[in-house]
This record gives C-alpha cells, sequence and structure tokens, in this order.
C-alpha cells in the first residue's frame, strides 16, 4: 500500500465559538453536508480506499446518524480521542501510530478544495520527499460578517514561507509570532539555493504527505505536539541542518541530543546502495551552477505546492464559514433544490440558492443567494437574502433576514428584521425583533 | 520419396529435394487457402482450383530422372492451372491464390516478417486501437499525445511532461506497485535519465517488487510473476519509452522467473531473484565500467598531454575519464553541450570537481574546437545490430565533423546494451521528447510562447540519432575493444551463451 490517509477531525472551531459552542465543527453545515464530507469526499474522488478519522465521540455519534457521511463508500476507521484533552495533530498522530503502515497522508476535516491531489503526491514520490505539502494564494473575503462592525483589520499572524526559484522546494518558513527583531536566514541556504522567494499571501492547506519515518520520529519526540506549528517548520529547518548533511557529531549539546532522535528521521530504505548509484549515474541535477550534487546531497526534502487556480478553503473563522457556503456548492453539479423539499410555486427562488431535504418553503417567499438547511420551515412573506440558514429552523411570517447565519433549531419569531446577524443553535428571536451586526447566542 | 534422395546422383537429390520442398510449402497453402475458402462465398469456384493444385502436382511427383526441361514444363504447366484459377475467380482470393503460389518456387527462403512494434506506428489508427485495448485489459490509463507532431515523425509518440500518467491513476496506487509509480514519474520528469541510471532503478524497483509478491492460490511463482510485471512494464513504456539497455534487463529477469524450478519455495525463490538481479547489477554495469576504464587507460587510449573531446554526459565516458585523471594521466576535456537538454553542464560539473581542467563549448562550435583535440569519447544509448551507434541527438554530427579533421572516434559502451534491432537511419525509430523545452525565455520575451496556435509551426525535440559505424574507429566494451561491425558477432555468442 502506498499511502494511508489520516483524516482530523477533533478540531474545536476555537476561532468560531458562535458556530461551534453547540455543533462540532466537523459537523457544521456546508451546502447542507456536514463539513467533513468534503475531505472525505476528495479522498474518494482520487482513490482512497480507507481512511483512518480521528475525532471526538460527539463527532462520532453524529457521524453515524448523517445520511451524506453513510454515503461514504470507503471504509471509516474512526478513533476517537477525550475532547477536553489537549491533544495536538501531532499528539493525534503518535496515538494511531501503532496503525500506521506506510507513508501518510493528512488531512484536516475543515479543507474544502478541489486540488488535483496528484500534484502534491507527485512532488512527494517523484523526489522522495520527506514531506509534501499544499498551499494556495490567499484570497479576500469580500462578504459582509455577522458580528462584524466596520472592516475587520486582519488579526492573524502572517507566515513567511520561502520557496526556491522552481517555485516546488521548501526553503524556510516561519510565522510572524515566531520572528522577534525580523526575518534571519542562514548562510547555509543561501549558499545552496541563491534565489529564494518569500511569499506572505498563502494559506496553509492543512494537508500534508508524510514519511513513515516522520511519524516514528513523533514517538520519540514528545515534545511536538502540533503538527502546523511545530513538526513542518522543524522539517524545514532540518533540511539544512549540519547534521543531517555532514553526519558528523558537532559540539554543540542541542545538536547532539538532536541527532539522537533524528536517528528514524534519516532511515535509509533497503537497496540504499543501488538508489544512491541510480542517483550517481543519472545525468539530473536540481540546480545548476555549484558543485554539489543533486538536492545538495540533503536526504531530507520538503516539497510544496502553491495553487493559484481553483477553490482551496479551511473554515476556521465565520467569514470563511460564510465564503465557503457560497462556494462549495459550485463544486458539485447537483441539483440546488433536494427532491423531498415542499416549495410552493409562488416563492422567487434564485438560481444560486440551496434548498436543503423535507424543507417547507411558503407562499410569497423570497431566497436568494442563501442556503437553507434540512427541516426547515420558511412561512409567508419571508425575505431571506445572503445567508445560512441551518437545519430544523423556523422562520415565521413576514421576517427579513439578510446577511445573517442562523444556527439548527434556532425560531425566528413573526416580523424579525435581522440583518448581518448570527444566532446561535436553539434561540428563539422575539417577534418584530430587529438586530443589526449582533450575534444572539449563548456562546457569548 | 526417401528412396529416390538415397539413390540418386548429387544434382538429382539437389532438385528431388528442391520439389520436395516446393511441394510441401503448395500443399501447406492450399490447405490454408481451403480454411480460408471454406469461410467463404465462393465454394464451388475453389473445387477446380483445388483440383488444379493437385491435379499439377502429380505430374511433379517424381519418376526418378528429371531433366531441366521437364521441370520447365511442369512450371509451365503450374502457371497456366493458375491463370486458369484467376478466371474462374474474379475475387480477391484468386488473386492470393495467384499471388502467393508463384511466391512460393522462386524463393526457398520464406521472408521472416517480423511484426512492426506498436511504438512506431502512431499515426496507424488500429495499432492504437489495439494498444488501448490492451492497456485497458492491464487496467493502466492511456497517455494523450500532446501539440503538433513535425510529418516526418508523426508516426512516433509525443508526450508533454505537464500531463503526467499519474493524473489518471487512483492515488494510493492498487493495480501498480507504489515503487513502480514512482519510478515512471522520475522517468517522465526525467530525474533518472541515462542508460545505466535508468536500468539501475529500474532494477531496483524490481527488487522491491519481488520483495513484496507473494504467490496467489494454485497459481506457480515463475509464471504469475511474469505476468504480473506486464502491465508494470506498460506503464513504464507509457511514461517514458524503454531504452535497449532496460528492455535487455527485462528479457533477463523474465528468463530468469521462468526458470525457477516449480518446486522451489517461495522464500527461497525470491532470495534468489534477488540474488540474480544483484549479481546482474555487478557484473553487466559495475565491473563492466571499472573493465572498460581499465582497458581504456592501459591501452593508451588516454595519454598525457591527449585533449579529450566529450558530449553530452555519458556516466561511462565520466567514469573513465576520472579514473584517467586518478592514475595521474596528464590531459584536458573538452565538454561539447546542446540544447535544450544541457547535459554537458552536469558532465563539467563531476570533471571539474575531480580537479580535471575542461573546456566548455555549445554543438555550433565543434568545427572551431576540433583542431585542438586528439580524441573523441561517445557513450552509447545502444549499439545496433548492423554497427550503428544510437546515442544522443548531436553524437553523429559530432562524429562526422571528427571524421573530417581526422580525430579518432572512440565509442563506449558495455555489452548489455547491445540490442539486435537493424536501424540506418534516425527517423524510422526515435523518441520525441516534450516540445515545450525548447521554449526559452531571454530578457522577458518567450519568442515561442503561443506555438501551439500557429498551424504552420511544429516544434521537433528528438532524443537520438544513430551514427554510422564508418564514423567510429572503435567501440571500447568488457570484451575488449572491437570494431562496429564486430556487434553482430558479440551478438551471436551471447545468443549461443544463453
Amino acid at each position: 500500500m502506498e499511502l494511508q490517509a489520516v483524516l482530523m477531525a477533533a478540531g474545536g472551531g476555537s476561532r468560531m465559538t458562535d458556530l461551534t459552542y453547540n455543533t462540532p465543527k466537523a459537523m457544521l453545515p456546508v451546502g447542507n453536508k456536514p463539513l467533513m464530507w468534503y475531505p472525505l469526499n476528495l479522498l474518494e474522488k482520487v482513490g482512497f480506499e480507507e481512511v483512518i478519522v480521528i475525532t471526538t465521540k460527539e463527532v462520532q455519534k453524529a457521524m453515524s446518524t448523517d445520511l451524506k457521511i453513510k454515503d461514504v463508500k470507503m471504509k471509516l476507521d474512526v478513533v476517537s480521542i477525550q475532547e477536553d484533552g489537549d491533544m495536538g495533530t501531532a499528539d493525534a498522530l503518535r496515538h494511531i501510530q501503532p496503525k500506521i503502515k506506510t507513508d501518510i497522508l493528512v488531512l484536516s476535516c475543515d479543507l474544502i478544495t478541489d486540488v488535483a491531489l496528484h500534484e502534491v503526491v507527485d512532488l512527494f514520490r517523484a523526489h522522495n520527499a520527506t514531506m509534501a505539502m499544499l498551499m494556495s494564494k490567499a484570497h479576500e473575503f469580500t462578504e459582509t460578517v455577522p458580528g462584524q462592525k466596520g472592516k475587520k483589520k486582519t488579526a492573524e499572524q502572517r507566515d513567511f514561507v520561502g520557496v526556491d526559484k522552481s517555485g516546488k522546494r521548501l526553503l524556510f518558513m516561519a510565522n510572524e509570532a515566531d520572528l522577534e527583531d525580523g526575518l534571519s536566514i542562514r548562510k547555509s541556504i543561501m549558499r545552496k539555493h541563491p534565489r529564494m522567494l518569500i511569499k506572505t499571501g498563502l494559506v496553509d492547506a492543512h494537508l500534508y504527505c508524510l514519511k513513515k519515518a516522520v511519524v516514528d520520529f513523533l514517538t520519540e519526540n514528545k515534545s511536538i505536539s502540533s503538527i502546523r506549528g511545530e513538526l513542518v517548520p522543524y522539517l524545514v529547518r532540518k533540511q539544512f541542518s549540519k547534521t543531517v548533511n555532514s553526519q558528523k557529531l558537532k559540539d554543540d549539546t542541542d545538536d547532539q541530543t538532536q541527532e539522537k532522535n533524528d536517528g528514524p528521521l534519516l532511515i535509509s530504505s533497503r537497496d540504499e546502495p543501488l538508489l544512491q548509484l541510480a542517483q550517481e549515474r543519472s545525468c539530473w541535477n536540481d540546480h545548476r551552477g555549484d558543485m554539489s550534487e543533486a538536492y545538495h546531497g540533503g536526504k531530507l526534502r520538503c516539497y510544496v505546492h502553491i495553487m493559484d487556480q481553483g477553490l482551496c478553503c479551511r473554515v476556521n473563522t465565520l467569514a470563511a464559514y460564510i465564503e465557503v457556503n457560497r462556494l462549495a456548492p459550485k463544486l458539485f453539479e447537483e441539483p440546488s433544490v433536494h427532491p423531498s423539499a415542499d416549495i410552493s410555486e409562488r416563492c422567487q427562488m434564485g438560481s444560486d440558492s440551496i434548498i436543503g431535504a423535507v424543507c417547507h418553503i411558503a407562499d410569497k417567499t423570497s431566497i436568494k443567494r442563501s442556503t437553507i438547511g434540512n427541516f426547515t420551515t420558511v412561512k409567508e412573506k419571508v425575505k431571506v437574502t445572503n445567508s445560512i440558514i441551518m437545519h430544523g429552523v423556523t422562520i415565521e411570517e413576514g421576517c427579513n433576514i439578510q446577511g445573517s447565519v442562523i444556527c439548527s433549531n434556532a425560531v425566528i419569531g413573526r416580523g424579525a428584521d435581522l440583518k448581518y446577524c448570527l444566532v446561535g443553535n436553539g434561540q428563539h428571536i422575539e417577534p418584530e425583533g430587529k438586530s443589526k451586526t449582533n450575534i444572539l447566542s449563548n456562546g457569548q | 520419396m526417401l528412396s529416390l534422395i538415397v539413390s540418386e546422383g548429387k544434382d538429382l537429390t539437389k532438385e528431388e529435394k528442391q520439389r520436395l520442398r516446393k511441394e510441401k510449402k503448395q500443399q501447406k497453402k492450399i490447405k490454408e487457402k481451403k480454411d480460408d475458402k471454406a469461410s467463404q462465398e465462393n465454394e464451388k469456384e475453389k473445387k477446380p482450383v483445388t483440383s488444379a493444385a493437385p491435379a499439377s502436382q502429380p505430374p511433379t511427383q517424381p519418376t526418378p530422372t528429371k531433366t531441366k526441361a521437364e521441370l520447365k514444363a511442369e512450371r509451365r504447366a503450374r502457371q497456366e492451372a493458375e491463370r486458369a484459377s484467376k478466371q474462374t475467380k474474379k475475387g480477391e482470393t484468386g488473386q492470393q491464390a495467384a499471388t502467393s503460389k508463384p511466391k512460393a518456387p522462386p524463393s526457398d527462403l520464406q521472408p521472416v516478417v517480423k511484426r512492426l512494434p506498436e511504438h512506431i506506428q502512431v499515426d496507424n489508427p488500429d495499432v492504437l486501437k489495439k494498444l488501448a485495448k490492451k492497456l485497458e485489459r492491464q487496467q493502466i490509463p492511456l497517455r494523450s499525445d500532446y501539440g503538433y507532431k513535425v510529418s516526418l515523425f508523426s508516426h512516433l509518440h509525443q508526450y508533454s511532461r505537464k500531463a503526467p500518467l499519474t493524473q489518471q491513476l487512483s492515488i494510493p496506487s492498487t493495480v501498480i506497485h507504489p515503487a513502480i509509480v514512482r519510478l515512471g514519474l522520475q522517468y517522465s520528469h526525467g530525474i533518472v535519465a541515462g542508460s545505466n541510471a535508468r536500468s539501475v532503478a529500474l532494477l531496483h524497483a524490481f527488487k522491491q517488487v519481488i520483495r513484496d509478491y507473494t504467490t496467489p492460490q494454485n497459481e506457480e511463482l515463475s509464471r504469475d510473476l511474469v505476468n504480473k510485471l506486464k502491465p508494470y512494464i506498460s506503464f513504464l513504456n507509457q511514461c517514458r519509452p524503454l531504452s535497449a539497455s532496460m528492455g535487455n534487463a527485462i528479457k533477463y529477469i523474465k528468463k530468469e522467473i521462468s526458470n525457477i524450478p516449480s518446486n522451489c519455495k517461495e522464500d527461497e525463490a525470491k532470495n534468489k531473484l534477488l540474488n540474480c538481479i544483484e549479481s546482474y547489477i555487478n557484473e553487466k554495469i559495475i565491473l563492466a565500467g571499472v573493465a572498460i576504464a581499465k582497458c581504456a587507460i592501459e591501452k593508451q587510449k588516454i595519454s598525457d598531454g591527449d585533449v579529450i573531446l566529450v558530449y553530452g554526459c555519458s556516466s561511462l565516458v565520466n567514469h573513465i575519464l576520472c579514473k584517467a585523471f586518478e592514475k595521474n594521466r596528464k590531459f584536458r576535456v573538452i565538454v561539447v553541450d546542446s540544447r535544450p537538454r544541457l547535459e554537458g553542464k552536469e558532465a563539467l560539473r563531476r570533471l571539474v570537481q575531480k580537479g580535471i581542467s575542461c573546456t566548455y563549448v555549445l554543438i555550433s562550435a565543434v568545427s572551431y574546437i576540433l583542431p585542438e583535440v586528439s580524441k573523441v569519447f561517445l557513450g552509447a544509448h545502444a549499439l545496433l545490430a548492423n554497427g550503428y551507434v544510437m546515442s544522443r541527438v548531436g553524437t553523429s554530427q559530432i562524429a562526422l565533423v571528427a571524421k573530417a579533421f581526422n580525430v579518432p572516434v572512440l565509442v563506449c559502451c558495455e555489452t548489455y546494451k547491445f540490442c539486435d534491432r537493424v536501424q540506418t537511419d534516425s527517423f524510422v525509430s526515435n523518441e520525441l521528447d516534450d516540445p515545450d523545452d525548447l521554449i526559452v525565455t531571454r530578457k522577458g520575451t518567450t519568442p515561442l510562447e503561443g506555438w501551439e496556435n500557429e498551424s504552420s509551426l511544429g516544434l521537433l525535440n528528438l532524443v537520438y540519432d544513430v551514427t554510422p559505424p564508418d564514423f567510429v574507429d572503435l567501440v571500447i566494451t568488457e570484451l575488449g575493444m572491437i570494431p562496429c561491425t564486430s556487434v553482430p558477432v558479440v551478438l551471436r555468442v551471447k545468443n549461443v551463451d544463453q
């Protein structure tokens, strides 16, 4: 077997607590499908037959009842971990290490993309890389986010990603938070790769191909707890570490301890001399202009595939959630109206709206650019524009809902007027209630 | 009949033998025609033909003595019978009968019609259909050709690097072993390039395949493993056409696998195969390289004060030069390079790293630099059975110019690269590389940018060419220094050994 897929679905959605305090992030509906269905669909389309899903018990329960997830033909091996435990993604990998028999493809449940996966995996295969990851050019979110007054300043800290001139080899990765005085780049990197492009506008898709040796390395290094935060920068730095290349002991105690821990990382395959021979006899080099051999003799290589076209979005903020609801349905050729929905004829429905199963839409309603979830009832004379209505919601007559997110099982009273609001789970909005850019939920 | 042969003199027995052979052939043909005709409509007309044929034969049934005149008479009778059959049958079958019969008597030796390999018949839609069917059966995706092909080479495949075969494969590849997928990718990206490197990488991948192989129930390892390897070889062929050295390596492995006795246990058999592969690489590649280097150096092919010209990056030639430098020969090297691959830069790096003083020119400057050169060392991709050398495109040009300047040309080649193909020109069988490699951006402009939209423009990126043996003075192999024309002898000896 070549690759094992691992789906990380235990995330809490800490940056959108208003949405996730009742529904786990993995089961948030996007285009009337649970969020984790999208990465599962990506894997299924490409040809995976088995996926290891790491999630919480809550999500596991929700998964077993969800129809869409039952539709997935792959075999899902669900591993549940403690909810409250502070398990990072790398800790989770360590937890399932006995199941890992070969190289892995790690995905996050909040990734929605239409990338051609073979681009990432080909880099991993062709160059015998230790890690290959996916990144995408970030797009500005254009929709107004409920609860935000005025334009939001990017409070997120930037990632600095350095690639070589072919745009494929990953040379440098650091987050703004870790750089105090400024960006410092080692001379050894500059000597080997004199041209480096540093990009800041990239979104990490949280899709990694990792060698099995990395998982074994994690079991020995219990200090690493997050893949994105710690493991990836570590691997990128290790590419140019002297201990990796020269295989001599350094005087620094730091490096000595690291070298002991590096053992599994540098595991060579059997028949290594044959591979060496093939590489020596081959007249290929990845760079020109200096005296060193292909890859500068480095055994550890990290590659990145940067998507410039297509959809690649991580749903970890409210703005992203809204954006993705707009874009995700376009990925699939599915009818926008579920066949079991009961829509009256005098309803004005835009073509880019989605109606879920067993919905009741009454007369004289207007639904434009919105997503309506399953089991939702919309009474007469309601105007829904640019909004996301989740499952089981009841909207009484005469409401006007614009640019809002209404979570599951909420009830909107008669004549309510909501503009750019977020209504939490199970909330009741009083009749004739007016609200503008407000977050109305228990989670606050 | 046999008694006749015994009793007659030499001439007659020869004639008898000839006649016997002809009769046998005719009888065979009649049988075949009978089968054909049985399925066709005009059966009634056949009877006179078939009766005519045997009718012509009884007169040839020998009475012991036959003079030349009588033989002529028989031939005339036969021809008349055929003419009669032509008139009775107006259809195509009549033509077949007529044309094939007169052909049979004159030629004693049937021309051996070899089937043309499919990779040089790309413009024939039937062949393509057959290939598509075969690949479908083996569950391997078909790689489609890219771009406009120059008309002289439209019978060859032309693939684009931007459309790898893995696009159509499932990602955890189950049909094809992951080591083979990796190898195919490395071939199509050019990461593993060069005849020796490709063979070694192929054998390495086969080792992994054999390690991971388990014999299914009711199957024998010797037959099943060969069948397992066939789709892998098709896959690799789709990624990049197989080289002659790879072909020979595959033949060797298949032979070794089918020679495994059926009572051999699986682990033993696998170990045996792995050892075979190791020893093949050791003998044919590593030790052969060492032997060739030794031969070249000791027989004074590289002497002090020499100026040696090399072309492109040949692992064997680089090895020889490095060894000669280690043995303290004083020489300098001129590396000739050509676009679009610019492999000479890699050769230059390896030689300069060792400390050899080198000069670097492009192939357009070959006639300028040749007066300085004392010897030309060329590597080969394959040596063909008629003595032609198949190598990187540009080699034949260098050999030609060197001949014009009276500079000796030495080709270094291991014997496992000898193949029994015959080719006299570079058109019949070649490889077309990605035409987009020819596009280059200089000072911000890319002149060939939209070449696909120009209907009258075709980009040709050839990989190989053949050099006639007149331009090659010596071939250095591990068997010694042989002239180019001795290649068929070596092949014959190898076949006898096997």
